[in-house]
């Protein structure tokens, strides 16, 4: 392994130009939750829940976490944030958006001919996409690769990827959860959205993934529980996994479906159906 | 004729690119001493992951790694680096068009005493049907050599296919391999040989016996199965008409399949196919197979006869 001692100060990338205040973080995941509504509206298709219950996760990282420039996607030393789960790509392109890594009026294009805004995440359509995901199970392994480029080349950036509680029931998930403790990723922080639904019905129901922690554990990772849409929760988890030494860390986040929107919380119906117009402007007052 | 060793080429050309190149990493699935990554590992740990039997997260993690610069190898058995990652070769390096090489070693029948389970006779389809994938199965050791490091300083995503057995060596010393060209081994006028691997010696072989016959036969190697040197079967078509493709693999979706699709749109010839047609072998010695399953020069030989009377 090469001497982590030789990392030089000028690769480590500065902070996050966002820095937004926790209530400022409120503001802005509510803000960043009406583009899903109404990008998914009016694509006429997509995957409200799963990116309302990743909201919070997400502005938390963009806004106050990541090291990251809007303006240079391909810096070198940025942090690094891989969406797993892709069907969840309008709460990144939300995110995107707002931070500035192209223009907000190319979120109406969702999904539609010649967008940037595939249906499911794509790295080579949109700048700030890190990589191409929609079949699930498989975007850990590609962070596993990204934190081990950063090792070989004694970089400092940290790598970060979102896992849907669904997609643990993928073998590939589990290979790669062997691993990234195998190779004592510590540059690595995975975070599960656990919102207990998928498209059929509740995890429980269907492919019980319980004990869910302990499973991490008993795969050699570090891991911290915590409520999902607690603001001060989520970043002193991600804090927490920063400093953890010698093993990657999971932060199981506990998240509601469609969180934010009455009728569509801990709704299967919304996990790959969007609303109606009417629908949508429940939604949006809901959301004000 | 002198043999060697397509994998044990490998596993020294690794080494060569290793010095020269800092960004070049290697990855294998628990089988490095047979694909022969392991001369490497020793060479360069730092730069080598062996993640175990875990070949779909093998993908992802060198498509990871790829996205982050470097230049990644990634190698198991044909068999396990096609059907068992398919999913993830399509999203993580065929969409994506990462700079991953997936090198496999133990490719076809010749695998041998190891049975059905791991020889891989479907990959070539497999591979052949990934937009953006360069996909290459070299004749002989010199071949392999030139292809690995074509793969080094080309950009994007290849899949190389290598035996497991030792191969005649058919290609003189500075041999110049030119990715998408096919080799015209041998003139002829009375009909063509597409070959690629090992069929390629056999086909060679097949037109020495066709000559003493009177019988002037065509012999190219097409190495590179995509992207797939159209002209060269044009011509071969238009002036010899009458082709044989032979490969070892099933009938369809292979070389056969490509090159058939290119006479019917271009130059319509009769046309045989010698390949495994549409089933799986077993166990035994590589030659013994090879005869069972009518990959011989001679099954070249009477499909060259057989498409010859069609003219």
């Amino acid at each position: 392994m090469p001497n982590h001692s030789k990392m030089s100060l000028e690769s480590t990338p500065e902070g996050n130009k966002f820095n937004l205040t926790t209530a400022e973080l409120r503001e802005m995941a509510k803000k960043l939750r009406r583009h899903v509504i109404t990008m998914i509206a009016t694509a006429g298709s997509g995957h409200p829940g799963g990116s309302l219950s990743a909201a919070d996760i997400i502005t938390a990282l963009y806004f106050k976490v990541l090291r990251h420039n809007p303006q240079d996607p391909q810096w070198p030393n940025r942090d690094r944030f891989i969406l797993s789960k892709g069907h969840a790509a309008p709460i990144l392109y939300a995110a995107l958006a707002e931070t500035g890594y192209f223009p907000m009026v190319e979120l109406a294009t969702l999904r539609k001919l010649n967008s940037h805004l595939q249906g499911h995440a794509d790295r080579k359509f949109t700048p700030g996409v890190e990589m191409s995901s929609g079949s699930l199970g498989m975007g850990l392994s590609f962070a596993i690769g990204v934190a081990l480029a950063a090792r070989l080349d004694s970089k400092a950036y940290r790598t970060y990827v979102l896992l849907s509680d669904g997609e643990c029931e993928e073998g590939q998930t589990w290979e790669a959860a062997l691993s990234a403790a195998h190779f004592k990723l510590d540059n690595l922080t995975a975070i599960v959205d656990y919102n207990g639904i998928q498209l059929s019905g509740w995890v429980r129901d269907i492919m019980n993934l319980e004990p869910f922690i302990q499973k991490w554990q008993a795969f050699g990772w570090y891991t911290i529980d915590i409520d999902g849409h607690d603001f001060d929760q989520i970043l002193s988890a991600y804090q927490e996994a920063e400093k953890i030494k010698g093993k990657p860390a999971v932060i199981v986040a506990h998240t509601i479906k469609g969180k934010g929107v009455s009728f569509m919380e801990n709704n299967v119906a919304f996990h790959g159906k969007a609303p109606t117009r009417e629908e949508a402007e429940r939604a949006l007052k809901e959301l004000e | 004729m002198a043999e060697a060793s397509t994998r044990e080429t490998y596993g020294k050309t690794l080494i060569e690119l290793g010095k020269q190149n800092e960004d070049i990493v290697v990855l294998d699935a628990d089988l490095s001493p047979s694909t022969m990554t392991n001369f490497f590992a020793r060479e360069f740990p730092d730069r080598f992951f062996n993640c175990g039997l875990e070949e779909q997260n093998m993908v992802g993690i060198a498509a990871g790694l790829a996205a982050s610069g470097k230049i990644v190898f990634a190698s198991s058995f044909a068999i396990f680096a096609s059907c068992r990652c398919f999913d993830q070769l399509r999203l993580c390096l065929s969409q994506p068009e990462l700079n991953v090489k997936i090198v496999a070693t133990h490719g076809g029948i010749t695998v041998g005493e190891d049975g059905t389970s791991h020889q891989a006779i479907e990959d070539l389809a497999l591979y052949c049907a990934l937009p953006g994938f360069t996909v290459i199965v070299p004749a002989d050791a010199i071949e392999a050599a030139e292809a690995i490091r074509v793969a080094a300083s080309d950009y994007g995503p290849f899949y190389i296919r290598l035996s497991r057995p030792k191969t005649p060596i058919i290609y003189p010393r500075g041999y110049q391999f030119v990715l998408g060209k096919a080799v015209t081994m041998r003139q002829g006028q009375d009909a063509t040989i597409i070959a690629t691997g090992i069929m390629v010696a056999k086909a060679l072989e097949a037109s020495d016996v066709l000559a003493r016959q009177g019988i002037d036969c065509r012999v190219i190697n097409i190495h590179t199965l995509k992207p797939l040197d159209e002209a060269v079967i044009v011509k071969a078509a238009s002036e010899t008409d009458a082709i044989v493709v032979a490969e070892e693999h099933l009938a369809q979706g292979g070389l056969g399949s490509r090159v058939a699709q290119i006479v019917a749109r271009e130059k319509p010839v009769p046309m045989e196919f010698v390949n495994l047609g549409d089933r799986y072998a077993v166990s035994g010695k590589a030659e013994e197979l090879l005869q069972r399953y009518g990959l011989t020069a001679r099954d070249i030989e009477e499909s060259v006869k057989s498409v010859a009377r069609k003219k």
